[in-house]
């Protein structure tokens, strides 16, 4: 690792207030948040991060914790196979592996007909060049997973994807900027922002801030933020993907699976726990930070668990919970430069943003730094949903951890 | 569809069933769900069973439970047993199972009566098999006329005297109690002693047990401070320290016991607020003077709000069922509160003694919060209060990053008996009051909930 | 050890405890049941495979966990014994071939509220 200059957070005292600036502030400790500013720091640069509640609350600690390229919009997946590149490498970057295991990902098809839809799917990402995902067969399926249920009749394999552990992801990067020299501030929900002098001026519960770069992490709350550093109306809608845990269970299944026609997300833990999740929501209130579980919803989502694989019937559900995420109306991010100077972006990541963390800290870092990033990130303007009117024209996407 | 009841009581033990009575004598629809499969909470378990009503030696409290029973079996309400309450949401959806088959229910009031459960005990060696809790000897001894020939009683409190002198009334050999209440409680109970003058009767008991023990020649320790368990798989002693010294008991069954502590976890899943309890060294459900919860629509009643004891529970699930009433606009405030008057004298008379008993019984600081590091803290993850403190010192702030971190209370239990436990320990670690620290987040299924049973909720709500 | 004290039960099922066949008082919950005939080790705990028995007989503890007629992590206190009913001991561990010492050790992780 390279000596990073001493370029750290400072103070300063005017008319007896006491004010920290650094080159860049960072709002929201989840996983981008935290990722970001690893990456500034590496970059050189003084870097504050200004979390509301503590770092990795919402959804960034308490997500399903897949790592997969399997599934992703088109636009997402260059950015996404960088990522799986840096997760296979990630004690490199954060001195922790982050629970991460290359279990492999697969999404099973129920039908014929959902086999088909498959097939055009390869053949299609097949021929924008990219190979990751591989069609499997009914016998492969089983092979890889004996304890899917008869009527299942193949499926897509990606076989370096997997799952990591996010709370411990969230800490290893928090962990990792503090050692670098990142400084954390919990409990400050920022209030107000402006422009004075090139600089911006940031107020929080937890005092004020200085800084020549804010980039917006702010997940679910990054609307508001945007709004804050100047932005038009972004329509961000906080939403709680739910999910339950089982008590252990004996070892059954290795990789992480999906389904082609029905929300699923579904894995076994090495400590015998299986965790059932895929989307189905309960409610959310980005304003308590309350979430509240709806068993209806929960009930068809076991039942697919159950209908996919059957020994799901001597499951016992320990804990149901749900987390706070932003989703975008077409279910991608946004990701890059914001309207005002020195403002940059990264949320809305509509529930499937785990597996980008690395990458996207990555890349707001090269935008921070040289104004431009080796990704193309063209899709993911804040401006797109100003533009264009009607924001909902893009449409819905696939949907999972 | 879901079916919807004016009100639904959880629990029938003393509160549920005089919460339920009290609702259902003005012709409100009520639902009761108990967990047991017969009423009367822990403290009048099994009383319907026609021997138990013929034994004197379960003294007379116990037998005060016969009229409350017959009371609630004559009352007209839907009584379901052997039900496993699962949820309770803030807008008033309680999810239950029984016989295999999971539900949904709803009413415009819930009446929560949980009741208490024993404190955990966290002492060297208290996860070894043939350690139980002094209810545990109780409930095998009401129900199942099951008992240790070979126990020795360790703790505090007057369930432990009321549970050996059962034994001893019972001609069954115990082996020794150890009696850790510390010395200075005594004295700093003493002047609590002029509040509780009206129930000289229950401490007079009290001392009689303890005398008749005495009599029986059963080894009687008090200023005993420290406890341990020693055994390879099971107990092979209870060792004990007393003036400085170390002694050790043979035996091959423990009992332990540090008083009760509410049963928190359906009102804080639902989102009531609590609040620590210095004295009773607990978390306690913040309610108002008709058991109101913070949630709306839900009240809490009995030991599962603060420790009370059975009559006070009795007097209190009667009030909050007539709070219910008014919200529901089935009787009107002066009528409520005529009706309320008399259950307000005898929780009054209750509550006068509490004071004294919780000074008295309050345990020692080092029973609570273990110093030795093995000691386990988590007995379903196994953590120990070493591994609890030394994630505290990585930078950990609180009881759910304690969870992520550390598996911490993510057990089956789910937290029921290490979660007071962790919150003192933060407490300590951080120099935080109790209350700031917080208990772990709690959600539903507040029991387990079989995949398949929940799985079928999706069926039975399209119909 | 535990003894049945008192009169003996009008009535009785029949149980099989890890295939031992056993006569216990109708009525009586699976962990009472199973403490009057003298046993205690009910399962081994899942981290580090230590033995446990019931704890606090009334449904919090989960520490009698048993696998009763083939279901898994069922609380003996909170079950009544039946006509026929086949009682397991619960082996923890979510791997039988892991070892427990490794056991101890390994993945905690798991996503969390």
């Amino acid at each position: 690792m390279h000596t990073l200059p001493r370029n750290e957070p400072g103070e300063r005292h005017a008319a007896g207030r006491v004010k920290k600036h650094a080159d860049a502030v960072v709002i929201g400790a989840g996983l981008h948040g935290c990722s970001t500013a690893l990456h500034l720091r590496l970059g050189g640069l003084s870097v504050l991060v200004l979390e509301k509640d503590y770092p990795g609350r919402h959804a960034s600690g308490v997500n399903a914790g897949g790592v997969r390229r399997l599934g992703r919009a088109l636009e997402e997946v260059a950015m996404s196979m960088v990522a799986a590149d840096m997760w296979k490498h990630m004690a490199d970057l954060v001195d922790d592996d982050c629970g991460f295991e290359a279990s492999g990902q697969i999404k099973v098809a129920e039908s014929e007909g959902e086999f088909d839809l498959q097939k055009k799917r390869v053949a299609m990402l097949q021929s924008r060049g990219f190979g990751h995902e591989k069609l499997i067969d009914k016998t492969i399926l089983r092979e890889r997973l004996p304890a899917v249920s008869p009527h299942c009749v193949g499926g897509i394999l990606v076989e370096d994807d997997g799952h990591a552990n996010p709370f411990r992801t969230v800490t290893a990067f928090r962990r990792r900027c503090e050692t670098l020299g990142v400084e954390f501030h919990s409990g400050a929900a920022v209030t107000a922002a402006r422009q004075r002098h090139g600089n911006w001026l940031i107020e929080t519960a937890k005092g004020s801030f200085e800084s020549a770069m804010v980039v917006n992490c702010a997940g679910a709350w990054g609307g508001r933020v945007a709004a804050l550093l100047g932005e038009p109306p972004v329509p961000v809608d906080a939403q709680a993907p739910m999910l339950m845990i089982t008590a252990r269970m004996p070892a059954f299944i290795e990789p992480v699976v999906g389904a082609q026609g029905r929300t699923l997300s579904f894995k076994q833990f090495a400590n015998g726990t299986v965790l059932v999740g895929g989307g189905h929501r309960g409610r959310a209130e980005s304003g308590t930070n309350a979430t509240s579980l709806n068993y209806q919803r929960l009930a068809i989502n076991a039942q697919t668990a159950l209908d996919i694989f059957p020994i799901m019937s001597q499951a016992r559900v320990v804990r149901c919970w749900a987390g706070i995420e932003g989703v975008m109306p077409d279910q991608i991010p946004v990701i890059g430069p914001g309207s005002e100077p020195g403002v940059f972006h990264a949320f809305g990541f509509s529930a499937h943003g785990f597996q980008l963390g690395p990458v996207v800290g990555r890349i707001l870092g090269e935008l921070v730094a040289h104004g431009r990033g080796s990704l193309d990130i063209g899709p993911f303007a804040i401006g797109r949903f100003a533009d264009k009117g009607d924001a909902t024209q893009h449409g819905a996407r696939s949907y999972g951890g | 569809m879901t079916k919807h009841y004016d009100i639904i009581v959880i629990g029938a033990g003393p509160a549920g069933m005089s919460a339920s009575r009290t609702a259902a004598a003005q012709g409100a629809r009520v639902l009761v769900l108990d967990e047991q499969s017969s009423p009367g909470g822990q403290i009048y378990r099994a009383i319907e069973k026609p021997h138990n009503q013929r034994r004197r030696e379960l003294g007379s409290s116990y037998q005060d439970g016969v009229p409350l029973v017959h009371g609630f079996r004559q009352s007209e309400l839907d009584y379901v047993n052997a039900a496993s309450v699962w949820q309770l949401s803030a807008d008033l959806e309680v999810g239950y199972s029984r016989d295999g088959i999971a539900q949904l229910v709803r009413a415009d009031r819930i009446i929560v009566a949980t009741g208490a459960q024993e404190r955990p005990v966290p002492i060297p060696g208290w996860t070894k098999r043939g350690v139980m809790t002094v209810g545990a000897a109780q409930i095998l001894l009401k129900e199942s006329s099951v008992v240790a020939s070979d126990a020795v009683f360790a703790g505090s409190g007057p369930l432990l005297y009321l549970a050996v002198h059962q034994y001893l009334e019972l001609g069954v050999p115990v082996k020794a109690v150890l009696d850790l209440t510390p010395a200075k409680n005594y004295l700093g109970a003493l002047p609590a002693l002029f509040g509780a003058r009206a129930d000289f009767a229950k401490i007079l008991e009290g001392w009689q047990w303890k005398r008749a023990i005495g009599a029986a020649g059963i080894p009687l320790l008090t200023g005993v401070d420290a406890v341990r368990i020693s055994g390879e798989k099971s107990v092979e002693s209870v060792d004990y320290r007393r003036r400085g010294e170390w002694q050790a008991i043979t035996c091959d069954t423990a009992f332990l016991h540090l008083g009760v502590v509410p049963n928190i976890n359906i009102s804080m899943a639902a989102g009531c607020d609590c609040h620590w309890s210095h004295n009773q060294a607990c978390w306690t459900v913040t309610v108002d003077d008709w058991f109101n919860s913070s949630v709306a629509g839900v009240s809490v009643a009995g030991d599962g709000v603060s420790i009370g004891g059975a009559a006070a529970a009795e007097a209190q699930g009667g009030i909050a069922a007539l709070g219910a009433l008014h919200a529901l606009g089935r009787i009107d405030a002066s009528e409520r509160d005529r009706l309320a008057a008399a259950y307000r004298i005898r929780l009054r008379k209750e509550m006068g003694i509490r004071h004294f008993l919780d000074l008295l019984f309050r345990p020692a600081d080092r029973l609570r919060v273990p110093r030795e590091a093995d000691t386990v803290v988590c007995r379903c993850e196994e953590v120990t209060a070493g591994q609890i403190r030394e994630t505290l010192d990585l930078g950990c702030c609180g009881p759910n990053q304690l969870k992520s971190f550390s598996r911490t209370g993510m057990g089956p239990c789910q937290g029921r008996f290490c979660g007071h436990t962790v919150s003192e320990l933060i407490g300590e670690a951080s120099g935080l009051p109790i209350s700031e620290v917080g208990y772990f987040r709690l959600r539903s299924p507040i029991k387990p909930l079989p995949l398949k049973e929940l799985a079928d909720l999706a069926h039975s709500s399209k119909e | 050890m535990f003894t049945k004290i008192g009169q003996t039960q009008e009535e009785s099922v029949r149980v099989w405890f890890e295939g031992c066949e056993m006569t216990v008082g109708k009525g009586l919950s699976v962990a009472a049941a199973l403490l009057g005939e003298g046993i205690t080790h009910f399962r081994n705990t899942p981290v580090t495979a230590a033995e446990r028995g019931p704890f606090c007989m009334m449904g919090v503890c989960f520490d009698c966990l048993l696998v009763i007629d083939g279901q898994a992590n069922l609380q003996a206190c909170m079950v009544e014994v039946s006509e026929g009913m086949c009682i397991e001991r619960q082996c923890g561990a979510a791997d039988p071939e892991l070892d427990p010492a490794l056991a101890a050790t390994a993945n905690r992780g798991e996503t969390t509220p």
